[in-house]
C-alpha cells in the first residue's frame, strides 16, 4: 500500500498514510529535533526560580545556524536587546517546540500505516514539520523560493538524500495545512 | 491634631500621555516557510481575514518583509515570540 499525504476524511478526521520506513525516518528526524530544542538543565548557580518561570540567564544567540533559525534574534541591529529578549522567551519557546515534537513521536509510536491525528495534535504536527524543514533547509542552504534539487548533484553526494527528505517534508506540511485550513500555496509547495 | 499634614503635591510623571504605540512587528521573507502556512499563521494568531492574511503574505513575498502588527513594546514582544513559535522570522523595532 503506497503512502499519501494528509487529507480530511468525510467525517472530518485528519489522516495520512505512511509506510513503516517513512514513519521511522520521521521519528528519527523528530528525535534529532528534540536534541536541538531541548533546554539545557539549569546550572547549579542559576536561580532555580528564574528557570521555573522560564527565564534563562545564560541565553545567547545559538552558534549552530539551524538552531539559530529556530530561535532568531528579535531585534535586527541590537544584540543586547536580542539577548535580553532571549533570556525571557527562549526557554518557553524551546519547551513549546519540544511539546510539539513529543506529540509527533507519540502519534508515530501509536500508529500503523494509517495515521489519524487526534484532536489538538494537528497543530503540533504542523509546528514540528515546519521546524524540521527550517533545520533541513538551513543545513542545505536553501535560498531559492521553489526548492529544486540541483541537477548536477550526484546521488553519492551526502546532501542528495536530504534534498529528497526536505521535499517530502514540504509535501507533508503542505497537505496538512490544506487538510486543516483549505489553504494552498501557489503553486503548491511554494514559499512565502 | 498632631497628625502631620498629608502632602498633596501633584504627582510628577514622565509618562507620555499619547497612546504608546510606536512599535511594530515585522515578518521577513524566507525561502522555507510555505505560503499556505504563513497565511494560516496570520489568520490564526492575528485573526486577520483570509484576504488580509493573504495580502500580508504576498507583501512578505514580494517586498521581502511586511509590518504585521503595531502596538506597545510589550505587545510586540508577545507577537514576535508567537511568530518565532510558529517558525516565522520576525523582528520588532520602534516605528520612527
Amino acid at each position: 500500500m503506497s503512502s499519501y499525504g494528509f487529507r480530511r476524511t468525510i467525517t472530518g478526521r485528519i489522516t495520512c498514510r505512511l509506510e513503516e520506513t517513512e514513519r521511522s525516518l520521521l521519528a528519527n528526524l523528530t528525535h534529532q529535533l528534540v536534541g536541538m530544542v531541548q533546554p539545557d538543565e539549569p546550572d547549579e548557580d542559576q536561580d532555580p526560580l528564574a528557570a521555573m518561570v522560564g527565564i534563562d540567564s545564560d541565553a545567547t544567540r545559538p552558534t549552530d545556524p539551524a538552531v539559530g533559525r529556530l530561535f532568531p534574534d528579535a531585534y535586527l541591529d541590537d544584540p543586547t536587546a536580542s539577548n535580553d529578549f532571549r533570556r525571557y522567551t527562549e526557554r518557553s519557546l524551546r519547551e513549546s517546540k519540544l511539546a510539539h515534537a513529543r506529540t509527533v513521536l507519540d502519534t508515530l509510536a501509536s500508529s500503523g500505516d494509517k495515521i489519524t491525528l487526534a484532536e489538538g495534535a494537528a497543530g503540533a504536527w504542523m509546528g514540528t514539520l515546519n521546524d524540521l524543514r527550517l533545520v533541513l533547509g538551513t543545513r542545505l542552504n536553501i535560498t531559492d523560493e521553489g526548492h529544486q534539487i540541483p541537477q548536477d548533484l550526484s546521488a553519492d553526494d551526502p546532501s542528495f538524500g536530504l534534498h529528497h527528505i526536505y521535499d517530502w517534508l514540504t509535501y507533508l506540511q503542505e497537505t496538512l495545512v490544506q487538510a486543516m485550513t483549505g489553504l494552498v500555496s501557489e503553486p503548491p509547495g511554494d514559499f512565502a | 491634631m498632631g497628625i502631620a499634614p498629608i502632602e498633596l503635591d501633584e504627582p510628577i510623571s514622565d509618562v507620555d500621555i499619547a497612546p504608546d504605540k510606536p512599535w511594530v512587528t515585522i515578518v521577513w521573507n524566507d525561502p522555507i516557510n510555505l505560503m499556505s502556512y504563513v497565511t494560516h499563521v496570520f489568520m490564526t494568531y492575528f485573526h486577520y481575514s483570509k484576504e488580509q492574511a493573504q495580502k500580508l503574505m504576498w507583501d512578505v513575498h514580494h517586498e521581502g518583509r511586511a509590518v504585521v502588527s503595531a502596538g506597545t513594546r510589550e505587545e510586540m514582544e508577545r507577537d514576535v515570540t508567537a511568530m518565532h513559535s510558529y517558525g516565522l522570522w520576525a523582528t520588532m523595532q520602534k516605528d520612527d
